[in-house]
């Protein structure tokens, strides 16, 4: 007994260094595995807050650019409104079936992250919001990321530019779709994999969302292939993707909920099960 | 004894909001930032005892990593160099430190850089290390540890010379 304490004296340094070295390592390693830190993040309580008040202040800087967004956005809609009008002159649209299948929150970046490997964003919408776990958000330009927890008041998103990001996309002109993933180099951009090799891709095509996940809807807009080459099986073609949105000047951003992800989820569960 | 304290705790608050506000925002060429908050480390004296500044530096990393978002990895590399500050020390300073008559205003600048480079290289290969967690990626690891480096040693030592003077 008493050489055990004497080794515990001894040592003490060491193991109080091994004992913490430990924690870090293990939150590190829960940080890496989706939907599992559960409390080390930016959206609890005192950082949240914390990022809130900070973030009054360095929103003034680039209100200008940000008014613009707005007043581009502003116009798209417009644009969009005045043509539904004018269809419903001279056609008919089943409004019954197609005006509530998503609800749209609008809510302000807090904060933003976009140089390392694993980045996650804090937005000023919670619980209080109903805004709940896998909603998707984009902004004016295109996708960011999805919701990945919430606290009363504030909401964490795991960014597009996240190794652990799993986004289904497509080909604007055709339906050949594959999987976002991002490498972590440049913010500018990610990465297209599993797109078949018989689909034409050419530089310069625009990539949308693909609307299989029930995250997104089909035909939110992602960005334009730069450069595509074959993977190492040379049976798919893993496309580079310059991104529209710049993510590392993001202020309004849209959360969007699918009002039919439970009716879906469901449905596929029953016929998974038979 | 109560001013040093004193110091020492202005010093954690005023590095960690530097750092959390400003220094994390400044992604120069896309990724490249520096991690000054180690000065604190770096400069806690050197007669105190070991097990309280082992725990600070793990104090200081987690809150770092809170705000981050980033698990542990500050964590675990500030309590790394924590643990190690002693043969960094050793090998700069030789036997001042031995003779423990060591204080960092009066130290030459030559051997001030030797230690703040091997400090500043430890921690952010460690930090790099955890952050990307994958030995296949390791010209990413050794490419950001060189850049952030550099940024960072420059900036402390500028930090340094500017409040040194204000001591005497």
């Amino acid at each position: 007994m008493q050489q055990i304490i004497n080794f515990i004296i001894r040592f003490k340094n060491f193991l109080l260094f091994l004992f913490l070295f430990c924690i870090a390592l293990t939150f590190t390693i829960l940080s890496h595995s989706y939907h599992t830190s559960k409390f080390i993040n930016s959206a609890n309580f005192f950082t949240g807050g914390f990022y809130k008040s900070f973030h009054h202040i360095s929103r003034y800087m680039n209100l200008n650019s940000q008014n613009d967004l707005l007043a581009e956005e502003n116009r798209a809609l417009r644009d969009l409104l005045y043509n539904t009008e004018s269809l419903d002159d001279s056609t008919y649209i089943d409004t019954a079936s197609y005006k509530n299948d998503y609800r749209v929150y609008s809510a302000q970046v807090i904060k933003n992250s976009y140089s390392i490997t694993n980045n996650i964003l804090t937005l000023n919408k919670g619980k209080k919001d109903s805004i709940q776990q896998d909603l998707g958000v984009i902004s004016s330009k295109g996708i960011i990321g999805i919701i990945e927890k919430t606290s009363a008041n504030y909401s964490s998103v795991l960014s597009i530019l996240n190794t652990t990001s799993r986004i289904s996309a497509q080909l604007k002109k055709t339906n050949h779709f594959g999987t976002l993933v991002w490498e972590g180099v440049s913010p500018e951009y990610i990465k297209l994999i599993d797109i078949p090799k018989i689909a034409p891709v050419q530089p310069g095509d625009t990539i949308i969302t693909s609307g299989r996940s029930s995250i997104f809807p089909k035909g939110i807009q992602i960005g334009i292939v730069n450069d595509f080459k074959l993977d190492q099986t040379e049976n798919y073609y893993e496309v580079q993707v310059k991104l529209f949105n710049d993510m590392t000047d993001l202020e309004h951003v849209y959360i969007i909920e699918n009002l039919h992800t439970e009716e879906i989820k469901s449905l596929q569960r029953e016929s998974a099960d038979e | 004894m109560n001013s040093i304290l004193s110091v020492h705790t202005v010093r954690f608050i005023i590095l960690i909001l530097l750092q959390v506000l400003i220094l994390n925002h400044i992604n120069f060429l896309g990724y490249i930032n520096p991690y000054i908050y180690i000065l604190f480390i770096a400069l806690y004296p050197i007669k105190n005892n070991r097990i309280t500044i082992i725990f600070l530096s793990f104090l200081l990393g987690m809150i770092i990593d809170i705000f981050q978002d980033s698990g542990g990895i500050h964590a675990g590399a500030s309590v790394f160099i924590a643990y190690a500050r002693p043969v960094f020390l050793k090998f700069a300073f030789g036997t001042m430190f031995e003779h423990q008559i060591l204080k960092f205003n009066t130290i030459e600048f030559s051997s001030k850089l030797t230690y703040f480079t091997l400090l500043t290289f430890t921690h952010h290969f460690v930090l790099f290390t955890l952050e990307i967690f994958s030995f296949s990626k390791i010209i990413l690891i050794l490419e950001k540890t060189l850049f952030s480096s550099i940024f960072t040693i420059l900036l402390s030592i500028i930090l340094t010379i500017i409040f040194s003077k204000k001591i005497k």
